[in-house]
């Protein structure tokens, strides 16, 4: 098996990509890459993402053929593919951070920033904080409820579709934090800094 | 609930861990990878590095030491030291580190906090603020506390959010190696007029001080050295002794 991790300048995917490699020893193949016919040849595919939602859509769109390669992936053919920060932040149909931005519409939504609550809250939500799983994922397979993930974030993301969302944390309001939409997987904290439990996760998306 | 953060700091020389008091008297404590690695697997929230190698040939000593760590430690890892510029930042991540801490290139330049910012995203940007208080205000010091640069840190701290920090990471110059706690009216101070978190440091001898760096300092997470790695204190000890005391952490 061959487990693709885009890399399109998003900024720093080095922990990203530790991880993996820690997960999947030698049983699977992670490659870094950006390279569309080894996207297309994976059989998953993560997306990460830092900096701001603007930044990385235009990163990937700077990348000809790249958002298209993963359209195909991910709609048409409809293969795992897991979104992680900024990464899940942009399957959603627009961003305003920055300045409007279109991003990859995958699931309709939008991204705004968390609502500070006239400085009640401290952004960037950084830190660890407990996930409350609202439906069965198959990337929380033994993962307890409540259990405590690391965040760096200031936006969230709001999608329509309330059932795609498969857990949220508390900050401000109930953020969400994961979601699955059939082969479709994102989470906004970062199991690849989550130390075991985030290892799981990662683990688990490897044996989707 | 987001929970309050623990980091260990270990302080790095010459890809060695040390840690100083008042920034002199330094003592050999051991790898700094194998520590982090204790660290993390004691529930460490963050691992923190500060690399105060002086000479620039053994500068590249701390990248070999934070690209191990990032293959053995699954939490976040913060790097500072000596960092003064997008270059460095650059590197430093690549290597493995989640966060990069800027001290004195901030005070000299502010313009590397707002390009670095931009071009890697605050969550990867901390502002390192070393203080002393002068009468009735605090001052920015730099170079490792060896210069007083005269700048308010109040208004110091709140240019740097500003300019895009992350976080800011508060070190009082007055307590760091002291053990005799935190300066918690400086980091209250910063904290109440910043809207993003603060790290308290400097001067933490036992666990009471963590409390009152949440209690009264009103830190996000809090910053130790000395009493994790001299064995005085394990850092599940902190977290069951701060639960204890009703403050939120990750057990």
């Amino acid at each position: 098996m061959k487990v693709t991790i885009v890399d399109y300048n998003s900024g720093n995917i080095s922990s990203v990509i530790n991880s993996f490699k820690e997960v999947a020893k030698d049983k699977v193949k992670v490659e870094v890459t950006a390279d569309l016919n080894k996207i297309k040849s994976s059989d998953k595919v993560v997306l990460p993402g830092q900096g701001s939602f603007k930044s990385c859509v235009d990163a990937l769109n700077k990348i000809n053929g790249l958002t298209e390669t993963l359209n195909e992936f991910a709609i048409n053919n409809k293969k795992p593919l897991l979104g992680i920060c900024v990464g899940l932040q942009m399957f959603a149909d627009i961003g305003y951070e920055e300045t409007e931005t279109k991003g990859l519409g995958w699931i309709p939504g939008k991204v705004s920033k968390i609502d500070n609550q006239n400085g009640k809250y401290k952004l960037p939500h950084i830190g660890w904080n407990q996930i409350n799983i609202v439906k069965e994922s198959k990337i929380f397979e033994n993962i307890e409820n409540n259990t405590h993930m690391y965040f760096v974030h200031s936006y969230e993301f709001i999608p329509k579709d309330k059932n795609i969302i498969s857990a949220t944390t508390d900050y401000s309001s109930n953020i969400v934090c994961a979601v699955e939409n059939e082969n479709i997987f994102g989470t906004q904290f970062h199991p690849e800094k989550s130390d075991k439990i985030g290892l799981k996760i990662i683990d688990n998306f490897i044996n989707v | 609930m987001l929970k309050n953060r623990i980091i260990p700091c270990l302080d790095v020389k010459n890809g060695r861990v040390v840690k100083g008091i008042n920034f002199v008297d330094l003592k050999d404590a051991g790898d700094p990878v194998e520590q982090a690695k204790i660290y993390s697997d004691g529930g460490a929230d963050e691992i923190c590095f500060l690399d105060i190698t002086a000479s620039n040939e053994n500068r590249d000593t701390i990248y070999d030491v934070v690209e191990r760590t990032s293959k053995k430690c699954f939490v976040p890892l913060t790097v500072g030291g000596g960092v003064r510029s997008i270059e460095d930042i650059n590197k430093l991540l690549n290597c493995g580190a989640d966060k990069v801490s800027i001290n004195t290139a901030a005070v000299e330049n502010p313009k590397v906090v707002l390009d670095s910012s931009k071009k890697f995203g605050s969550q990867c940007i901390v502002v390192a603020i070393d203080a002393k208080k002068n009468g009735d205000k605090w001052e920015i010091f730099t170079h490792g506390g060896r210069n007083n640069s005269g700048l308010d840190a109040l208004e110091y701290a709140k240019k740097m959010e500003d300019n895009g920090a992350g976080e800011l990471l508060v070190t009082s110059m007055d307590r760091d190696g002291t053990q005799i706690g935190y300066d918690v009216e400086l980091m209250n101070n910063i904290a109440s007029n910043v809207n993003i978190p603060l790290i308290a440091s400097g001067g933490v001898g036992n666990l009471d001080h963590l409390v009152d760096g949440i209690k009264l300092g009103n830190a996000s997470a809090v910053l130790a050295a000395s009493i994790f790695h001299y064995g005085k204190h394990s850092v599940q000890e902190a977290k069951e002794y701060l639960d204890s005391k009703g403050i939120p952490v990750r057990i």
